[in-house]
């Protein structure tokens, strides 16, 4: 039953392009993006609480692996090679990073999107001496909603299958006591690269898919670091550790940014950062905990009763 | 079953455990006596896989443990009830219990040992559903005892089960491990509370400045001077006064 509500929920959405004009299909690509990078976002940086920047990192080479091999390869084998360089790329600096405590990870994964957006840079210049490139596929707008549509389904499907399994007892604790958890027998170092990998292959084949909408790719525009900030308030504000959580960050965020980079697209940035600030303070766990906590109280305290008992 | 010889631990230019040697045998309970800074959590977590001695060998039943991560020393039969609670707070009772049943090795008869586990702590029993993080202490640490035995473990290592208990709840705790000791289960404690420790144990090990300073019967530590001069205030008045 469940699962056939799913089906018909996919399959209405998937028809919303014929209900929306050519504007409104492009929303509509923008917003099955972010809910499909977020909810990647949160599948490894929820339960690890490692804040990862490097979003755009992997989103920007997942765009420019199809801008170099669009006229080489069909299509599909693109997809897949944008899918095993990220994988590649993740498991590389997830083998060198995760060890580091969340904060460095933090600063590394910031300099990750610079890194590779320069060193790309630097090979189109030096190397093929181009700066720039045109993406001709013979994809529609809604062609793209669909497979970001599908792509948002896959991960959803995933991260809700690693709840149910014995990894996700393990994931919950993972980023409270790390001792604790390897004495639990979970093997942190490899956990947490599984973790990446995933997320991180998502996130390149997000921008892979996404990259025919632009038409002319450089670095400067697949690598905007915005990319990076939107995902992580969109998770966060939805609640990084739950499973609808950052699609419910995602919606109302990506509409509300896209009317204020529209209206205020020369204060857009200092909006943002208030944004993030109301969010880490005003909600740290995001909006889902904060309407459960709000439901409890009204339900008599049964949320703090515990606690009494266990006090008496 | 245990057997550590010349482990020497160093955290940058300081040296924590400057050679230390000791035994534990199956069945037996061992405590690890000594102030603070002596170097008995730094020995504990080099036997849990927590941190890695600087040389020295840490052998379990004849296998060396000291390159061995965390994570496999508990799929070899050590648990560690680390110092400070080792329970995760926002869950329940019943979910840090079933985390303790991850490790391969406990998979198998989960919920018999469950059940013995609850048997041994009445109180959990009746608190399945509470979150951890809303008990009191000696619940807490009560809860991190059991979530170490759901591992099915062979060796138990608890590093200061009594820290920051108030007295009779360092009883019940106490008390609760003497239940365990009784099921045959090998201790190895690292406590400051020497005649609680030291009525439980059967034998234990001094340790000042990294080094062992003494070690023998529970009943020859409470009469060795040093110890009674470093932790029973010089008198060597009967455990049961303290105990009760």
């Amino acid at each position: 039953m469940r699962y056939l509500l799913a089906v018909l929920a996919l399959a209405a959405l998937a028809t919303l392009p014929m209900v929306f004009g050519d504007y409104g299909t492009g929303m509509l690509v923008g917003l099955a993006g972010y809910v499909t990078l977020a909810t990647s976002w949160a599948m490894f940086s929820g339960p690890t609480r490692y804040i990862s920047l490097a979003t755009v990192a992997f989103f920007g080479v997942g765009a420019y692996t199809v801008a170099v091999l669009n006229e080489v390869l069909p299509y599909p084998l693109v997809l897949l090679a944008a899918a095993g360089i990220g994988a590649t790329m993740a498991l590389l600096v997830g083998l060198s990073t995760l060890r580091l405590a969340g904060i460095y990870f933090v600063i590394f994964s910031f300099g990750l999107a610079e890194l590779v957006r320069q060193l790309i840079t630097w090979f189109e210049v030096n190397v093929t001496g181009t700066l720039g490139r045109y993406i001709f596929l013979d994809l529609e707008a809604k062609h793209i909603f669909w497979q970001l549509l599908a792509l948002g389904a896959a991960t959803l499907a995933l991260s809700a299958w690693i709840r149910r399994s014995r990894l996700g007892l393990a994931l919950r604790v993972i980023g409270d006591d790390e001792t604790v958890a390897a004495h639990s027998g979970i093997n942190l170092a490899r956990t947490k690269l599984v973790l990446f990998v995933a997320s991180a292959t998502i996130i390149t084949l997000v921008g892979a898919i996404q990259a025919p909408r632009w038409v002319y790719v450089e670095p400067s525009i697949v690598f905007n670091p915005t990319v990076s900030f939107l995902t992580v308030i969109m998770a966060l504000l939805g609640g990084a550790t739950r499973l609808w959580g950052p699609l419910c960050g995602a919606v109302p965020l990506f509409l509300l940014f896209e009317w204020l980079s529209a209206r205020f697209p020369d204060h857009f940035s200092i909006l943002l950062g208030l944004m993030f600030m109301a969010v880490v303070y005003a909600l740290p766990d995001g909006v889902l905990a904060a309407l459960e906590k709000f439901r409890s109280k009204g339900n008599g305290n049964s949320a703090t009763k515990p606690a009494k008992e266990a006090n008496a | 079953m245990l057997e550590i010889d010349n482990l020497r631990i160093t955290y940058g230019k300081h040296t924590a455990l400057g050679g230390v040697g000791m035994a534990v045998d199956k069945g037996e309970c061992v405590v690890i006596l000594g102030a603070n800074g002596a170097g008995k959590s730094s020995l504990l977590k080099a036997v849990g896989g927590v941190v890695r001695p600087a040389s020295g060998v840490i052998s379990h039943e004849g296998q060396d443990l000291a390159q061995v991560p965390a994570h496999e020393i508990v799929e070899r039969g050590i648990a560690l009830v680390p110092e400070g609670r080792g329970i995760f707070a926002r869950m329940s009772v019943a979910d840090n219990l079933a985390l303790g049943c991850h490790p391969a090795r406990a998979r198998g008869g989960a919920e018999a040992r469950r059940r013995e586990v609850l048997e041994l702590f009445p109180r959990l029993a009746e608190r399945q559903k509470q979150l951890v993080g809303t008990m009191s202490g000696g619940e807490q640490q009560m809860v991190a005892i059991a979530r170490a035995l759901m591992s099915n473990p062979d060796l138990l290592l608890l590093d200061e089960p009594s820290l920051g208990l108030a007295p009779i709840v360092t009883k019940e705790v106490f008390a609760a491990l003497g239940r365990i000791r009784e099921t045959g289960l090998t201790l190895l404690i690292v406590e400051q509370n020497v005649r609680a420790s030291l009525a439980l144990a059967s034998r234990g090990y001094l340790l000042e400045a990294g080094r062992v300073v003494g070690s023998g019967s529970a009943e020859q530590l409470q009469s060795d001077p040093a110890v009674q001069r470093a932790f029973l205030g010089g008198t060597s008045e009967p455990l049961e006064n303290e105990l009760n």
